[in-house]
């Protein structure tokens, strides 16, 4: 856990002093990851720095589960924390194996501890270590040096990770992939992580909580959801932009809003009985077909259950399109919106049926956090004017 | 590794160029005439080379070391001063320099020693020291954030990465060192300069010839010294000889 409290810096320059941060205060809880967000220059950099003390408070503490940081020696406190810079920072002249081996070295781990470790973690980041470990850090692409980046900074299996737009200098689609690793990654190791980005649409997609800044001052901190939901004022708003309804389908999976135990019918049920469950479960267009194995193969049409005679399995249609259980939802409104339709079977990982997701349902769902928070709004009006 | 590479029309014309001297040579005796100084050619030349190696090494010694000293923030303030005086030091001719060191500390070989060392002492002091300078800040701070001590960020990261900048003020030193130490001779400090000077003096071409030749094969000796130097010392992925 990292605990900053009321950090302050002031640079002192030739214009007179800047605050860069002013009066700071925040926690990132154990395992998660906080994305420190705003546009350039509001002090996202310098509040980083001043958990490792790159750059030193004017005042304030950072604790570091608990412990004051103020009078540790700065050597050991870094070495117990991970940095990766904007910058990447690989020492251009140490091999890979000997980048990523710096602090386990620094920290006194014997010869093949280290080795193996380096070959460990390239292998976590998909990097073969028999090309890579003996390879100059020029003779890497961007991509690959910012894996190492990271990498270098797991390496001694640090508690805190500090991340300062670690994915920066890297194409979009690279960029895209990196993260994903990344999350994976996390998903297992559950570092405490403080990850400064100005890309909204990375912290979304990072962060367990986003800290708004903005010329110095943390502005909000909440989960991705609730700042998208409910920006505190214009200026977040502005900032995480009018699509931010839109944003917010990223952070919900197909599981959340799906309609459970969904009716089908196979292809020995009548067209009648069809008729009967949409009639039951008030479904206006279609019901699912499903086969043997429980997966979804087509669907049968009201209408023409409502008109025909026969068999399911003779009167049904193929399926454009399915979503996965996993799937968030931009990726299901994009395919509702390529397909045509309003709703779409999902299946689990074995790729049986297991409901389905209407626009309806995702409609519902991101309006409910609208409406929890007017309803507590209104309460909270309520008992503003009965004191 | 470093070797002049020479193209095959280019080693035909010096076969022939050889050739043509060493029959001008034989004509006229030069040769026969050349040997009768090979015994002074070995001595001088021993005493050539011990200038040389203590001067350009007490250079090193002192250079490398100062320019470390001066690249450290805490005396960063003194660091530009102190280099406008060395800046100044080089203005002054190499034999003046000499002039001035036997000016105090008479003839023989210790003032022609002291004065080499200070005439090539600049390049390696300001080469160590933008050297350091140069290394990128982010480079610093991630040694710093990875938790390196100032001491070990000098010398697993600021070094390693400076060296090849280092070296060049090196080369550049002790070219102009072989270049300089002929004009030992004049304060009594020995070495070829003795037969060439004397050369001159007495019109005897061969004789001045005698010194000028090793000179100059020790001034290119030296040189390809450093290059092999800096191409195994210099770590690869830093150094742009060996891409
Ligand atoms: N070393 C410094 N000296 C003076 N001012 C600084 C220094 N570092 C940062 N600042 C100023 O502090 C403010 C915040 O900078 P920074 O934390 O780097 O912003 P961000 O990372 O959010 O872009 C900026 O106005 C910047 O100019
Ligand atoms: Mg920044």
């Amino acid at each position: 856990m990292i605990t900053i409290d009321n950090l302050t810096k002031i640079f002192e320059t030739e214009n007179g002093p800047v605050t860069a941060a002013d009066h700071i205060s925040m926690e990132v809880p154990e395992g998660e990851i906080c994305v420190l967000l705003g546009p350039s220059g509001c002090g996202k950099t310098t509040t980083l720095k001043m958990v490792n003390r790159i750059v030193p408070p004017t005042s304030g503490r950072v604790l570091i589960n608990g412990e004051d940081t103020t009078g540790l020696n700065t050597v050991d406190l870094r070495r117990q924390i991970g940095y990766v810079i904007q910058q990447i920072g690989l020492f251009p002249n140490m091999t890979i194996e000997e980048n990523i081996s710096v602090v386990p070295r620094l920290l006194g781990w014997d010869k093949a501890r280290y080795k193996a470790r380096a070959t460990e973690l390239l292998d976590m980041v998909a990097l073969d270590p028999s090309i890579f470990l003996k390879r100059y850090p020029r003779e890497l692409s961007g991509g690959q040096q910012q894996r190492v980046g990271v990498i270098r900074a797991l390496a001694a299996d640090p508690p805190v990770m500090l991340m300062d737009e670690p994915f920066g200098a890297i194409d979009p689609i690279n960029r895209e992939i990196i993260q994903d690793e990344f999350l994976k990654m996390q998903k297992e190791l559950r570092k405490t992580i403080m990850f400064v980005s100005h890309d909204i649409d990375e912290a979304v997609k990072m962060a367990n909580r986003i800290a708004i800044f903005r010329t110095g001052k943390l502005v909000q901190y909440d989960t991705p959801d609730n700042l998208l939901a409910h920006p505190i004022d214009d200026f977040v708003e502005s900032f995480v932009g009018d699509d931010r309804a839109l944003k917010r389908l990223r952070l919900v999976r197909v599981g959340q809003v799906i309609e459970q135990s969904a009716p089908s019918v196979r292809m020995g049920d009548s067209l009648e009985h069809a008729f009967r469950l949409m009639e039951q479960h008030g479904y206006t267009q279609a019901i699912v077909l499903v086969n043997e194995q429980q997966q979804p193969i087509g669907y049968v049409s009201r209408a023409v259950a409502q008109t025909t005679q026969g068999f399911c399995g003779e009167h049904y249609f193929g399926l454009k399109a399915t979503a996965h259980i996993e799937d968030d939802l931009r990726k299901v409104a994009s395919l509702m919106f390529n397909h045509d339709t309003t709703w779409l079977p999902c299946t689990d990982s074995t790729g049986r049926f297991v409901g389905q997701v209407t626009q309806r349902g995702v409609t519902h769902y991101l309006g409910a956090t609208y409406h929890a928070q007017s309803d507590t709004a209104a309460l909270k009006h309520v008992a503003a004017q009965a004191e | 590794m470093y070797f002049p590479r020479f193209k095959p029309l280019f080693l035909l014309a010096l076969l022939v160029l050889v050739f043509l001297s060493g029959v001008i040579i034989e004509r006229n005796n030069w040769l026969a005439q050349f040997l009768f100084y090979s015994e002074d050619i070995i001595y001088l030349t021993g005493q050539h080379i011990e200038l040389v190696v203590i001067s350009g090494g007490l250079a090193i010694l002192i250079g490398v070391p100062l320019g470390i000293i001066l690249s450290r923030p805490s005396v960063r303030y003194l660091a530009e001063s102190a280099m406008q005086v060395l800046n100044i030091g080089t203005t002054i001719p190499t034999l003046a320099i000499l002039a001035l060191s036997m000016s105090f500390l008479g003839i023989g070989m210790v003032p022609a020693v002291f004065g080499l060392t200070i005439a090539s002492l600049l390049p390696i002091v300001r080469n160590s020291y933008t050297g350091l300078l140069e290394v990128p800040a982010h480079l610093k701070e991630a040694a710093a954030g990875i938790g390196m001590t100032p001491l070990q960020m000098l010398l697993r990261v600021e070094i390693p990465n400076a060296l090849y900048v280092m070296f060049a003020g090196i080369r550049t030193a002790l070219a102009i060192n072989v270049g300089t130490v002929p004009l030992a001779f004049l304060i009594g400090g020995g070495g070829l300069g003795e037969l060439i000077f004397t050369g001159i003096d007495l019109n005897r071409p061969i004789m001045m010839l005698a010194g000028a030749i090793p000179t100059a094969l020790l001034a290119i000796l030296v040189d390809m010294l450093v290059a092999i130097c800096a191409w195994l010392i210099v770590p690869k992925g830093v150094n742009p000889l060996r891409n």
